[in-house]
């Protein structure tokens, strides 16, 4: 027997070594590509809001002096309400600006006086995180399994007729799916009472964990949560069965076929989990698109959450509110996909070994 | 002379036989019928049949009749002639935003493949890191504060937007390109990277760039019409995505009398979008063969 003896090579601590070790850490890669997204749509919001011609500070004096103001009371009203120090040279705005980010200071509304922009969001956003999380698990699982009938079943009658079916939900507009819903099943086939289900919960309501809340919450969410299912699940099924299909052709399975486990035991421990694994990078996307499309859906089924918020902002031209909720929307989304990478590395070791990049 | 006409009855042969291809694939063929149909209409239906002036108070709200094959609207005018007329942004809209977005992405997305190094890892960061941000709220966000005064510049807006993920399928599309033999013959005999790209390359992804494009089209489509409804850009009067949005505001939704005024502009863009996709779609098989006969 002959022992081999090798001495490993002790890596030294140096400074650059260890920072190397910190760049290419996953989950630290992760934090840092998130911090600074937020920071990104932090400074372009605010050189949008601020410093382009015709902007939105220039605009609110304007029509504060058009309602009778003087231009010098003008320009101080827009300052507090936009937490902005008018007087400053614009990199110390912007300095101040982002330390009142830092701090969840997001300036006070134009249209309802006196409200803050950070109280206003926080009394919808749980009905944003609520919904919209409900109806992506819905869709994942959803999408996963009707993915993978699909692949298992291809090009029988029923590969063909989901397929279809998801190409088409896939190319319309989740608006004029949302717009369908209404359309049918509240005017045409009357399933549901569209009109009783305005808003999240009914007046008068209390908030609490009883099966009369949780029914009320479910039945004004329900539409809403059904149109953002429909939206989504095409992308996902056609993703899914693509991915099932190139792995059932891997060798893996072949050698699993041949040592004669059962369909069972191969869908779940071999299949399934190498055709999903992909699938929690596409989540990333998927949360930002469902969370865009919540400002139409939200605002057609009148459900007061962040998207609803942000659309009244819009056509009211409160632009400290505007301001506030696309941050804080941007900033879900992107502690979302920081979930999802954080998710996909603990699933599949491989990426976190790689150090994460495709 | 003689290379001009070898080369134009190689085009065509090259194109007769797509076109053979996708005759197999029916829901293709039917697609891009559909979508040349739209734009026809679009583009040359305001010249035979323009939009009416004025108001109709007698026919407020009908349903489909011998004279009004679409019904009326809540002004009383013709839908039918409303969707003829209401086409154009729509189309002009997505077409040049899909093109625009897609040059973009090309030549950054080509550039960056070919350069590689740090220039590439920077690029792509980037790229990585806009796909994260939602692009709907931001557009809308931005389409207010900038107040976009024409069709142009709101598809110029989307473009600037939305070009990172493409260029980002472009790289990787470039990447697996770039090993074949012809191209190394050509970096060998020096051509230089914007010939090999423009020359070389460009013309073995089409296909790929066609079926992208006709995807942003449609996505550019799904904004625009968000913005319509969200009230920021109401372009012309006659559009179909004000048209809806319209009906929406007139209570169509709880009175079933008027439901075709918002069904046939629903129906309009609904049949555009899919008669892209599925000619996408169909696109993708003639050109990835793989796809063809199924695995």
């Amino acid at each position: 027997m002959t022992t081999i003896t090798t001495t490993p090579a002790i890596p030294r601590r140096t400074l650059s070594n260890t920072l190397q070790k910190i760049t290419s850490n996953y989950l630290l890669q992760k934090l840092a590509r998130a911090l600074f997204s937020i920071w990104l749509v932090t400074t372009i919001t605010f050189f949008v809001i601020r410093a382009m011609p015709g902007n939105a500070v220039d605009i609110l004096i304007q029509e504060l002096t058009a309602q009778g103001v003087s231009p010098e009371d003008a320009k101080n009203q827009a300052a507090a309400l936009m937490n902005i120090d008018l007087n400053q040279p614009l990199s110390g705005q912007y300095l101040d600006y982002l330390g009142n980010v830092m701090h969840g200071d997001l300036g006070n509304s134009y249209k309802s006086a006196g409200l803050s922009v950070t109280k206003m969001i926080t009394q919808v956003l749980p009905w944003t995180l609520f919904s919209v999380g409900l109806s992506l698990l819905i869709t994942f699982v959803l999408g996963i399994a009707l993915g993978a009938i699909m692949a298992y079943k291809r090009d029988t009658w029923i590969d063909h007729v989901l397929s279809n079916l998801a190409a088409t939900l896939d190319a319309i507009s989740p608006y004029l799916i949302g717009l369908l819903a209404i359309l049918l099943l509240g005017l045409t086939w009357k399933v549901v009472p569209i009109m009783e289900m305005r808003g999240a919960m009914s007046p008068g309501m209390k908030p609490g964990f009883t099966i009369a809340f949780l029914a009320d919450i479910f039945k004004h969410v329900r539409v809403l949560l059904l149109v953002y299912v429909l939206s989504s699940i095409g992308s996902w099924m056609l993703q899914m069965k693509s991915n099932t299909v190139a792995t059932l052709g891997e060798d893996y399975v072949t050698v699993a076929r041949a040592r004669g486990l059962t369909d069972g035991r191969i869908l779940t421990a071999y299949v399934g989990r190498n055709a999903t694994l992909p699938l929690f990078t596409r989540l990333a996307i998927s949360v930002g698109f469902v969370v865009g499309g919540s400002v139409l859906l939200e605002t057609l089924f009148t459900y007061r959450g962040v998207g609803f918020l942000l659309a009244r902002s819009i056509s009211e031209r409160d632009y400290p509110v505007m301001q506030g909720v696309f941050l804080i929307i941007t900033v879900a989304v992107v502690f979302a996909n920081l979930l999802a990478d954080y998710v996909y590395g603990w699933l599949d070791p491989r990426v976190r070994i790689s150090g994460g990049d495709n | 002379m003689r290379i001009l006409y070898d080369s134009l009855t190689g085009f065509w042969r090259e194109t007769a036989k797509t076109f053979k291809i996708l005759s197999r694939n029916k829901m293709g063929l039917f697609g891009f019928f559909i979508v040349i149909l739209i734009i026809l209409i679009s583009v040359f239906g305001p010249l035979l049949w323009p939009p009416e002036a004025s108001a109709n108070v007698a026919e407020i709200n009908k349903g489909i009749s011998a004279r009004h094959w679409l019904g009326t609207d809540f002004q009383g005018q013709d839908n039918l002639r409303k969707i003829v007329n209401g086409g154009k942004d729509i189309v002009v809209i997505a077409l040049l935003t899909g093109v625009l977005s897609m040059l973009i992405a090309v030549v950054v997305g080509s550039f960056s493949a070919f350069i590689g190094g740090t220039v590439d890892s920077i690029l792509m960061e980037f790229v990585n890191i806009w796909l994260t941000i939602p692009k709907f709220p931001l557009l809308a966000v931005l389409a207010t504060v900038l107040s976009l005064k024409n069709v142009a510049m709101l598809s110029v807006l989307m473009a600037i937007l939305d070009w990172p993920a493409l260029a980002r399928q472009v790289r990787s599309q470039v990447l697996s390109l770039k090993n074949r033999e012809y191209i190394e013959a050509a970096t060998m005999l020096d051509f230089g990277t914007p010939r090999i790209i423009f020359r070389e390359l460009l013309p073995n992804m089409m296909s790929f760039v066609a079926i992208s494009t006709i995807f942003e089209m449609t996505h550019a489509i799904y904004q625009q019409t968000g913005l319509v409804f969200l009230g920021i850009v109401p372009y012309s009067s006659a559009n179909w995505g004000v048209m809806i949005s319209a009906a929406e505001r007139r209570g169509v939704l709880f009175n079933p009398q008027a439901s075709w005024s918002i069904l046939a502009p629903m129906a309009a863009i609904i049949l555009f979008q899919l008669g892209l996709v599925s000619f996408a779609r169909s696109l993708d098989e003639v050109f990835n063969p793989r796809l063809r006969t199924s695995v």
